[in-house]
């Protein structure tokens, strides 16, 4: 069983999504020879060919709306967005189109699309390219998005995303695609893979849960360690899926321990944790012991890098919100 | 800088295309393409020929034309009556686009596929939609009543330019099924993008041509200049002629007659021909004008002189057909009768079945957001159809 990265699990998956389907297209800009600024698409064009694995001109939308016609020839179009930042001159294509052309046609065309969007920050780099725009995605209807957060779940949920009828929004969090490894059991098949859109507890605990996902998830692990050495017991869930939420696992954990805090990258306002901190609210309301308490990104746009570790919420500010949910 | 955007060229559009569309756009050239005049007078050009294809005689063909153009316009001056009485919510006419639309049209194949904007009921007619599903739409009973993989006529495009794109994927997928430059009439396709002048200035639109051009997809851009962007003229649009914006983009573009059906019929089936046989995308700019409003919603008399409406009444596209066909002894009035009463048959046909249209259930919105529903979704429809079910009496 190999040991691989985030990027290597990716990769993998691709080419196993590939090889199961020849309708399945890589897109985007320098997929091709150079295998993508990160290298995901590394030898993917080399062994299947420059049909299949498309250098695009420099265009988002241009990439998003000619993946829509391809889907309506019965293609499944993998689009790359090279850096979360640079997907907005494709939003309309997305939210517009590729959202709601299933729905227009009254359920006649299907638009098996993924969108790959390598997302958050961490990386030192200049601005538009450590950005969190999943909330915009979830928001709207007909997509479905998520965010992987290791590499065996990079390995197995690209492949499930691309076997999905239906759009997906895939965010890959960039700063973990060459951080850890961890050990692929490639034996199993896709079908007893875990499910695309469902929520997993990581580590069980029985004071807070922490809810997290994408790049905060390893933040979070790290908290709860950090929490245990000091007598707190922290129950850690990976959202995975943003939309559809595969809540009932969140609120099984929040019935158990009446404490619930979300971590995102992502501005707190209307972001993921609003959504995930009401539907807590209404459904175990009388569970909590304190407000579901929520910790991510500021209000501001992402800022230089050389502060970017002050505008991310660390292991010390989540742990800081951690306790105020325990002193509320 | 050259004052005459004209002469820009030459330009090398690689061999083979010069015998299609001659040298002469390029440099500039007689640069409207016409077969048959306002008068009804056919004449030649050098670069296009009328051909209604093997064993099809001109004038069948031509009396074809006519009857098409005549139900075209039938449908749009019934849609836009069905609107004033109440029935539709909005109607986009298309008025004096009708050669346009049934030149291009009647040009296609049935394996080609068509990426239309909002206003081809001419195209949608030839591509055998029923006229009564294009009312749907309008109607506000449904966002697209027609299945886009039947005739191969996608849904209709709202936001402008959006559809271009789609276009040159959907060529791109006919490319890697090898379904271009077989040399099998029956097999090679191509794809049709229609939009507008407005559109040309669409991001969207630019994109398209930039992809089509690289991986010469087999797409004809099919661009009805018909001088209006709702109140917007084409001057605010282009500075130069907008077929010759094609140069930039590496293919050829040409202007036709718009409302000429002859000449639109030669110049789509050329450009077809083009990228049928993988020589790539071709820029058609169709010049014309929306004789009509923007919609049912608009006002022209706010920003458009009446004297430039009875200019181009001179041009009407049912009219010089009539002209040729009549002064050529090749039909008597009994044809003109005929295709009279086939169009109050439709126009009957149409408003019995317009307000006839199902409404759709509340409830149906929840079911084809997704392939795949998602438990969210149908929680949501369960919940609201226990609300619908609480009012007493009221049935859903």
């Amino acid at each position: 069983m190999p040991r691989i990265t985030l990027a290597k699990g990716l990769n993998a998956g691709l080419r196993a999504a590939m090889e199961a389907d020849p309708k399945v297209v890589i897109m985007g800009e320098d997929v091709g020879k150079l295998g993508g600024v990160f290298r995901i698409t590394d030898g993917l064009q080399k062994d299947f060919g420059e049909d299949r694995v498309i250098d695009t001109p420099l265009a988002e939308s241009g990439i998003l709306g000619t993946a829509v016609g391809l889907a309506m020839r019965g293609y499944r179009p993998v689009c790359e967005i090279q850096f979360d930042g640079f997907v907005y001159p494709a939003y309309d294509q997305i939210v517009s189109q590729v959202a709601k052309i299933h729905f227009r046609s009254q359920g006649r065309v299907r638009m098996p699309i993924v969108i790959r969007i390598p997302f958050g920050g961490g990386i030192g780099a200049v601005e538009h390219h450590s950005e969190s725009p999943e909330a915009q995605f979830a928001h709207t209807p007909g997509l479905k998005v998520v965010a992987c957060s290791n590499p065996i779940d990079g390995y197995w949920m690209i492949q499930q995303a691309i076997s999905s009828d239906d759009p997906v929004v895939f965010l890959e969090p960039k700063r973990q695609y060459h951080a850890d490894k961890a050990e692929l059991d490639d034996s199993t098949d896709l079908s007893s893979a875990f499910p695309l859109f469902s929520s997993r507890v990581l580590r069980e605990g029985t004071d807070l849960t922490l809810l997290a996902y994408g790049p905060m998830v390893k933040t979070c692990v790290q908290s709860a360690e950090a929490a245990a050495g000091e007598g707190t017991s922290i129950e850690v869930i990976d959202l995975r899926s943003l939309s559809p939420l595969d809540m009932e696992p969140v609120y099984a954990s929040v019935r158990k321990t009446g404490r619930a805090v979300i971590a995102h990258e992502a501005h707190v306002n209307l972001g993921m944790g609003s959504e995930v901190s009401a539907r807590i609210t209404e459904e175990c309301f009388y569970s909590l012991e304190a407000p579901v308490m929520r910790v991510g990104g500021f209000d501001t746009p992402y800022p230089p890098s050389r502060i970017e570790e002050d505008y991310l919420p660390g292991l010390d500010r989540v742990l800081d919100t951690v306790d105020r949910s325990l002193d509320y | 800088m050259s004052e005459n955007p004209a002469q820009m060229g030459p330009a090398d559009f690689g061999p083979g295309l010069g015998e299609v569309f001659g040298p002469s756009h390029a440099h500039g050239g007689p640069e409207l393409v016409q077969l048959l005049t306002p008068e009804g007078e056919r004449v030649d050009h050098p670069d296009f020929a009328f051909d209604a294809g093997e064993g099809v005689d001109d004038d069948e063909a031509i009396k074809g034309f006519y009857r098409d153009m005549v139900l075209t316009r039938r449908i749009d001056t019934e849609a836009t009556a069905l609107q004033r009485h109440g029935e539709l919510g909005i109607w986009a006419q298309l008025l004096g686009q009708e050669a346009a639309q049934i030149g291009s049209g009647r040009a296609l194949r049935p394996q080609d596929f068509v990426f239309p904007t909002y206003r081809e009921h001419g195209v949608a007619y030839c591509r055998d939609v029923d006229p009564l599903r294009l009312l749907g739409l309008f109607r506000g009973v449904d966002q697209g009543g027609w299945d886009p993989n039947e005739g191969n006529f996608g849904l209709y495009t709202i936001v402008i330019g959006a559809q271009t794109l789609h276009a040159v994927g959907y060529a791109m997928g006919m490319q890697r099924d090898g379904d271009v430059g077989t040399g099998d009439p029956d097999r090679d396709a191509a794809v049709v993008a229609y939009f507008g002048d407005g559109a040309s200035s669409q991001g969207d639109v630019n994109e398209s041509f930039i992809f089509a051009a690289s991986y010469n997809s087999p797409v004809v851009f099919f661009c009805q200049n018909n001088q209006w962007a709702i109140s917007e003229p084409i001057a605010r649009q282009s500075r130069i002629p907008l077929f010759q914006r094609a140069l930039g983009f590496g293919f050829p573009g040409v202007r036709v007659d718009g409302n000429d059906v002859l000449a639109c019929y030669a110049v789509t089936q050329a450009a077809l021909r083009r990228a049928r046989e993988g020589s790539g995308p071709t820029f058609v700019e169709a010049y014309t004008y929306r004789m009509g409003a923007h919609t049912t919603t608009d006002d022209p008399t706010r920003y458009r002189l009446s004297s430039d409406l009875e200019h181009w009444k001179l041009k009407d596209p049912i009219a010089r057909v009539k002209a040729y066909l009549t002064r050529n002894g090749v039909v008597h009035d009994d044809f003109y009768a005929a295709i009279e009463d086939e169009a109050e048959a439709l126009g009957e046909d149409l408003r019995a079945g317009c307000k006839a249209l199902p409404e759709p259930s509340p409830l149906s919105i929840f079911d084809q957001v997704y392939v795949d529903q998602t438990p969210e979704l149908a929680a949501q429809k369960e919940r609201f159809a226990a609300y619908l079910e609480s009012f007493e009496g009221v049935a859903h």
